[in-house]
């Protein structure tokens, strides 16, 4: 296996919560994960809102200082960096937002846009333009475009800029916060294989977020799920999509619906009852276990660890089983 | 052939354009569809392909500057042109909607039991107090709310999206209406929150004999719950049949290219496979292609022909029509 390219060691992020009055209240929004992303491998990440997916992504570009815990790039802490040392590892990680609209300039073109990161890393001084127009065309926009303005552009094109806006200083991670979900059917397979294919050609490591497990599946080597803060289960694609063991993955995995009417009908869907607890008082042991239906004693007392069941795919369950069983 | 009951919902040839400062945007050109009597009809398409207008218009709900011709007729009768006081008395009573954003349509400072109560009251006045709370919590209850007793008496803000959101469906379909609209009632909720109100919809549907019209982008959604599935792309009506026949023998080049663009989640793929891509972009409503709509974007856009003939819905199968003039040729 390639080597890891961003580490991320037994991460926490909380959030003191500073209200007028009662007591003070932490928001538990990332407790204790490890993840790694390596080049050329896209690692995804799924779970329901809240459970801390942009929080975990946040702390891994150093957007937000964790509470502890440690994330490494190329080896290196990234929360111990400074000077030029920040400023590269600036370049090698570069995050990507679900609507990018809301991050670039609307005041300034496209063409200037992708200048800046440059301009910034002092990079390609000499033939800025000439790269810019690369850069457009790689992403498949028309390079005669980079005089126009981000309105101008639809949500499709608008995510290619956001794109090549993170490409254009020859990251080798790229943290993607559900890039996707503003997208039309139509349009989202068109970034999809772009991503696919920038990742081949530029060796790119991707941690993907996405709330659609069905772009995960399809774009990723391995894929993490997670629920509350931490990770319940994680492991290659295929191994947890056809074999999950956890039962939040299962009713996750369940709840999707297919394209295809007689297997959509013939599906036993994993209804959960009840609510996400709320971050500022997670359950005490499994966080999971308010809504499991295997739950038991043990559940409540003992935080159970991820396992590893089999080459590469971890659980963190008392009692794990396959669906069919 | 024996007279028959007319269709609950038949819509024909209705076109909405909308004087706007950029020039007329024709948003939906010549739509026909129907839904029968405890059907449910999905109607799929793309941001802009004028799903919302669609159902706007049988609402009676379009804003003064729409253009509006052809003909929605419920049970029958005509609706459009009726005046504002009639459709009102429809909507509570016979047709109901349920949006998609659920907060904004509950009163944060009523509890959720009097703001049902009151949809029940406002067009059945007969009930006593006694009788008016069974029913709450019977239709709490029905949509899968647990201890319906006890959260009747809750505010909106001690529900959670799913719940609130179950809690709208509760009020529309309060009067037991013949038809409910559903305009993307699970778009950007969680998965898991979706299953919950598909769960609901489900129920509606084999335990009421209400008729829904699912509006939605999510071919998933409708695969497991439509009856009959209606596609729409920039204002037109592509493809239109039974649920089987559309994923399974899918007619129209947009509906192929929409289901082929769709990555699987019950799929194994490797890692060079790549997703079919429609080129180009979704048409802009001012500026409408002429000939087939989708002429811009087809594999099988024949010159001269596609880009100058408008196609007309064809029967490709038994009730299930496609909008294409090469629908012979690429089988
Ligand atoms: N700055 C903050 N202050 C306090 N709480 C926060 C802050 N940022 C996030 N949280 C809380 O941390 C938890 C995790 O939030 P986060 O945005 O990481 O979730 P997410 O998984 O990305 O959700 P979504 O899918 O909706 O984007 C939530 O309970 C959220 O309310
Ligand atoms: N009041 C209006 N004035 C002008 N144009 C309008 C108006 N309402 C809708 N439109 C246009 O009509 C077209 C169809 O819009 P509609 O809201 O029905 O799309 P939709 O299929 O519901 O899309 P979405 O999936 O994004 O909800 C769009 O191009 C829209 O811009
Ligand atoms: S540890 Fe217990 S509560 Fe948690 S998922 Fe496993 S069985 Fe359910
Ligand atoms: S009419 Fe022509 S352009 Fe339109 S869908 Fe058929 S083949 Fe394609
Ligand atoms: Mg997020
Ligand atoms: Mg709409």
């Amino acid at each position: 296996m390639t080597a890891p390219v961003l580490d991320i060691r037994d991460l926490v992020k909380e959030f003191p919560l500073r209200g007028k009055a009662g007591p003070k209240q932490t928001v538990h929004a990332v407790s204790g994960i490890d993840l790694t992303v390596r080049r050329g491998q896209t690692l995804g990440l799924v779970g329901e809102s809240g459970c801390g997916k942009s929080t975990l992504a946040r702390c891994a570009v150093r957007l937000t200082e964790p509470s502890s815990g440690t994330v490494e790039l190329g080896g290196a802490d990234l929360f111990a960096m400074k000077g030029r040392a920040l400023r590269a590892a600036r370049r090698q990680l570069q995050m990507v937002f679900q609507d990018p609209f809301t991050t670039l300039d609307p005041t300034m073109t496209i063409g200037g846009i992708l200048r800046e990161p440059l301009e910034i890393h002092g990079m390609h001084r000499r033939r800025r333009d000439e790269y810019v127009r690369e850069l457009l065309d790689r992403v498949g926009l028309d390079p005669g475009h980079a005089h126009r303005y981000p309105h101008e552009f639809s949500g499709g094109q608008r995510q290619r800029v956001g794109l090549a806006r993170a490409l254009a200083v020859e990251p080798s991670v790229l943290v993607l916060d559900e890039p996707l979900s503003a997208l039309d059917i139509s349009v989202q397979s068109g970034v999809l294989n772009l991503l696919e294919d920038l990742q081949e050609e530029f060796d790119l490591g991707y941690l993907l977020i996405a709330h659609d497990l069905s772009v995960v599946r399809h774009t990723s080597t391995e894929v993490a799920v997670m629920y509350l803060g931490r990770i319940v289960e994680r492991g290659p694609v295929d191994a947890v999509y056809d074999g999950a063991l956890h039962p939040y993955t299962q009713a996750l995995l369940s709840a999707v619906p297919v394209p295809d009417p007689r297997a959509e009908r013939r599906r036993e869907r994993i209804v959960l009852t009840g609510d996400v607890p709320q971050a500022t008082d997670p359950p005490s042991g499994c966080r999971f276990r308010t809504r499991c239906r295997l739950a038991t004693e043990i559940c409540a007392s003992t935080v159970p660890e991820l396992v590893e069941h089999d080459s590469g795919h971890r659980v963190a369950c008392h009692h794990p089983r396959t669906i069919s069983s | 052939m024996t007279a028959q009951n007319p269709p609950l919902l038949m819509v024909e040839d209705l076109s909405i354009a909308f004087g706007t400062e950029e020039g007329t945007a024709r948003a939906v050109e010549q739509v026909s569809l129907r839904v029968e009597s405890g059907q449910v009809v999905g109607l799929v398409g793309e941001s802009g392909s004028g799903k919302s207008v669609v159902s706007a218009a049988i609402l009676g709900l379009l804003p003064n500057t729409a253009r509006v011709t052809g003909s929605v007729r419920f049970q029958g009768t005509e609706l459009l042109g009726r005046t504002e006081s009639q459709l009102r008395e429809l909507r509570g009573n016979e047709i109901a909607v349920v949006f998609q954003d659920a907060l904004s349509a509950l009163n944060p400072v009523l509890k959720v039991g009097d703001q049902l109560a009151e949809a029940i009251r406002v067009h059945d006045r007969s009930l006593t107090k006694k009788q008016l709370h069974e029913r709450v919590v019977e239709l709490l209850d029905l949509v899968g709310i647990s201890a319906p007793e006890q959260r009747a008496g809750l505010y909106p803000h001690e529900f959670s999206g799913g719940m609130r959101q179950r809690v709208l469906i509760a009020m529309g379909i309060a009067n037991e209406p013949r038809l409910l609209i559903a305009d993307e009632p699970t778009t950007a909720l969680d998965v898991t929150v979706q299953a919950q109100i598909l769960e609901v919809l489900e129920r509606i549907r084999d335990r009421t004999s209400t008729s829904i019209l699912l509006i939605t982008h999510d071919l998933g959604v409708l695969a497991g719950l439509a009856d009959r599935v209606v596609v729409m792309y920039a204002g037109s009506k592509v493809e239109d049949g039974p649920v089987e026949p559309i994923f399974y023998r899918t007619a129209h080049p947009y509906t192929r290219g929409l289901l082929a663009s769709l990555p699987r989640v019950d799929r194994r793929t490797d890692r060079t496979s790549r997703l079919y891509r429609i080129p180009g972009q979704l048409p802009n409503p001012h500026s409408r292609p002429e000939g087939c709509v989708f002429h811009p974007r087809c594999p099988h856009a024949q010159a001269a022909r596609c880009d100058r003939e408008r196609p007309q819905p064809s029967v490709v199968g038994d009730g299930h029509v496609a909008a294409c003039l090469r629908i012979e040729e690429i089988g």
